[in-house]
């Protein structure tokens, strides 16, 4: 670790000086750039670990319709919302066992296929050609429309009567008196899937592109003349080249997509998630809101942050030794 | 790798680390005080009395209307003929239905809302428990016009149980089975007077595309409505006397699966049924002939003939019920008034609230939207047709129950109805659900109902 030969010369400067003086003088701003971020940290504590902290402290109190006039008189429970929340015997707890794991599968295959499909646009928009940037913009359209409109657009498309169904007919998979339903019923996970990657995989294939765009030329060429071929290629000077970009890239779309709330609640509506899709973000803000449990829906977005908190924990010790490893 | 810059401040790690913990305490005491103000919520007095003159009212209305916007043009005459007759203002905003009860919960909260508020009537047990509601006690209830002018099965819908009333009825609403006269008569039937006869009716006009009943069966607040009209027809209770929910007493279960074999085994319900979530769909098809009978509330006329269905195209009778069952063909559907408890402006909420129960406001506001009359002896006019008023009054006075009227009312809405979607989904996508999973289905429902 190199030491720049200043260092000695302020340390000195400040050890045998009145610190006051010492802190106007030798502070670079002085008190300015606490200034300028205070009404940043005073409002993320209002709107952002203020309400946090109150729905921690909700979790351990039974905060129920009865109740919400006057919060205070709401009785404290201690950890029973947790027991309840945790106990897969009742019919609480099981639900809330199945909805996690409906969103596990959900986030796997969505960041799994996403990233896919982004790798494969961004490596086959790696080099340039006529017409790039016309399929760079068309790969980045549903990223950029509103997730509104997006997703209505979808859940016309899902209805019975609608588009998916009748391609699917011209294509002949289904008949015209057989037309799958495709947002009620076991195709609900698929369908919300499928928006999900949908709406995903352009930003994976952003991410990615500009990755790409730091891996050396030359490693191709090189490769190419010893003889390697596409795919070899692609694993042995793009994926590692792509190392720390993928690490990035993997645990924010793990994070955003287990925490997803927009697709489901757009596409399925205001308490109509069928039980297939029932992900855990939809199944609390059901319990907080449509069932007026908000004690016992705060105890489950604690355990949802504790569970996320020990993923992305193991996370980046993995991939940091591994990082430590290469380096 | 690489060579690290030490720059002058981090010779001062010292004082920088010294001043954000002071930053980071002062954040701490903000985020607690903010906590306490949160906790304690802060509801502030009311005052009662005094003088009302030149008082403004905060009055939330519920979407009774085709629109919002037409909610307010109806109502804004009828508001300022009141601040005429009294020189009270009234401020009006009209709530969609997928926000209100959300609003009203907001409200109860934080104890800032409204001074008067439509509510839904089943909602009125829960949100008298909440304490936040003004009781309809002798004297408010003097201020008002007395207990004695409203429907006695009306006025019971306005509380918990036993307890003073905290809201009184405004809009009375009941449902019945409309049924397309041409396709009756061409098929040599008369309307059906027992959920058999319904139910054969049915089958005989299920054909060429057409289906005999139009359900609104992914909509949990329309399914839980049956639920509990096919479980009083049983004879059956949705709660005990202790106040304990019995979804899966016999008479429940067999109630719902008797409304969910119109889809999977009689098959006069279209599966395509299981995706009508906002209560229009059905009527849609109605006025357009693809069903030949819908159940509905007796405003489905203004949304008919908006679809162009003629209003003497179409008959009403009340909802069978099974040959020797109880003579139930509807819940105590309507709307509710109510004055929240820290108003500051009691004695001029109460003025509206007489003024809006009173027989003039209630003959002008009952037909464009389709009210039935709440009050005793009123002339309804919610329909031109002599035949549709007979029988919905009849619906309404002698045929109707109330729902449930305990705190839990609300969880078993959204539980049981929830169950009921999904029961449909699974007979539209799978083909069929047993006696069993229709128990186990409820059992479920009562075990979150418990919860709660």
């Amino acid at each position: 670790m190199a030491v720049t030969t200043e260092r000695p010369t302020v340390v000195a400067g400040t050890k045998g000086s009145p610190a006051p003086k010492n802190r106007k003088r030798h502070l670079p701003g002085g008190w300015l750039p606490f200034a300028l971020i205070a009404p940043a940290v005073i409002l993320e504590i209002l709107i952002h670990i203020a309400p946090m902290l109150t729905g921690i402290w909700i979790s351990f109190i039974h905060l129920t319709q009865l109740y919400i006039a006057n919060w205070g008189a709401a009785p404290f429970e201690g950890l029973g919302n947790y027991q309840v929340s945790l106990d897969f015997n009742s019919a609480l707890g099981a639900s809330l066992l199945q909805s996690f794991a409906i969103t596990c599968a959900y986030t796997v295959v969505v960041v799994a296929v996403s990233w896919i499909i982004g790798m494969a646009a961004a490596v086959a928009l790696q080099r340039a050609f006529r017409g790039r940037a016309i399929f760079r913009t068309l790969f980045l359209v549903p990223y950029a429309i509103p997730m509104y409109a997006g997703i209505i657009a979808w859940k016309f498309m899902f209805q019975q009567t609608g588009a998916v169904n009748h391609f699917l007919t011209q294509i002949g998979l289904t008949s015209a008196d057989h037309e799958p339903f495709w947002l009620i019923g076991g195709n609900s996970l698929p369908a919300l899937m499928t928006v999900a990657i949908w709406k995903t995989w352009p930003f994976a294939f952003l991410m990615l592109m500009a990755g790409l765009q730091s891996v050396n030329e030359d490693l191709y060429e090189a490769a190419a003349l010893d003889g390697a071929r596409p795919f070899r290629q692609w694993r042995s000077i793009t994926l590692p080249g792509l190392g720390p970009v993928n690490r990035v890239l993997v645990l924010v779309l793990f994070l955003w997509t287990f925490n997803d709330f927009n697709t489901p609640y757009i596409l399925f509506g205001v308490g109509n998630a069928p039980p297939q899709a029932d992900l855990i973000s939809i199944h609390i803000y059901n319990t907080s809101f449509q069932n007026q449990s908000f004690g016992l829906g705060s105890s489950m977005s604690v355990l949802l942050l504790l569970f996320l908190l020990v993923v992305t924990g193991i996370y980046l010790a993995i991939s940091s030794r591994r990082s430590n490893d290469n380096a | 790798m690489g060579a690290h810059m030490i720059t002058p401040i981090h010779a001062h790690e010292g004082v920088t680390v010294k001043l954000s913990r002071h930053k980071k305490l002062a954040g701490a005491v903000v985020g607690a005080a903010a906590i306490a103000l949160l906790a304690t919520g802060c509801s502030g007095g009311g005052n009662a009395g005094g003088s009302t003159k030149g008082a403004t009212l905060t009055y939330w209305a519920s979407n009774q209307g085709t629109s919002l916007a037409n909610d307010k043009a109806v109502l804004t005459p009828e508001l300022n003929k009141f601040t005429k007759e009294t020189g009270i203002k009234v401020k009006l905003e009209v709530i969609g239905w997928n926000n209100l009860q959300t609003r009203i919960n907001t409200a109860v909260s934080s104890g800032v809302g409204p001074d008067v508020l439509n509510i839904g009537n089943t909602w009125a047990p829960y949100l008298g428990a909440t304490g936040a509601f003004l009781p309809f006690d002798s004297a408010n209830m003097k201020a008002i016009g007395g207990a004695d002018k409203f429907v006695a099965t009306a006025l019971a819908t306005g509380g918990q149980q036993g307890k003073t009333v905290t809201s009184v009825p405004l809009y009375g609403l009941a449902y019945g089975l409309y049924y397309n006269k041409k396709m009756f008569s061409d098929a040599g039937l008369t309307p059906p007077t027992t959920w058999e006869d319904m139910v054969s009716d049915a089958q005989k006009l299920t054909k060429g595309g057409v289906h005999g009943i139009g359900l609104e069966a992914g909509s949990y607040t329309e399914n839980v409505h049956f639920a509990f009209i096919t479980a009083e027809q049983n004879g059956g209770q949705l709660f005990d006397s202790a106040g304990k929910p019995t979804f899966t007493s016999d008479a429940v279960v067999s109630g719902v699966q008797r409304y969910l074999d119109l889809m999977q085994t009689d098959k006069v319900v279209d599966t395509s049924n299981a995706q009508y979530t906002n209560g229009t769909e059905a009527s849609a098809d109605f006025a357009k002939g693809k069903v030949a009978m819908i159940v509905n509330q007796d405003n489905a006329g203004p949304n008919l003939t908006a679809d162009g269905m003629a209003s003497d195209a179409y008959g009403v009778v009340p909802i069978p019920a099974p040959a020797g069952g109880q003579q139930v063909s509807s819940g105590i559907q309507g709307i509710n008034l109510s004055i929240f408890k820290n108003t500051k402006n009691q004695a001029a909420a109460l003025k509206f609230v007489k003024f809006m129960t009173s027989e003039a406001t209630q003959s002008v506001l009952g037909k464009p939207y389709a009210s039935i009359p709440v009050l005793k002896g009123v002339t309804p006019t919610f329909t031109d047709d002599p035949e549709i008023a007979k029988v919905f009054s009849d619906v309404y006075n002698n045929r109707s129950k109330p729902y449930p009227l305990v705190p839990l009312e609300g969880a078993f809405e959204t539980n049981v109805g929830n169950a009921l979607n999904n029961l449909f989904a699974t007979i539209a996508t799978k083909g069929s659900v047993s006696k069993a999973q229709i128990k186990a289905a409820l059992q479920a429902a009562q075990d979150k109902t418990n919860a709660s």
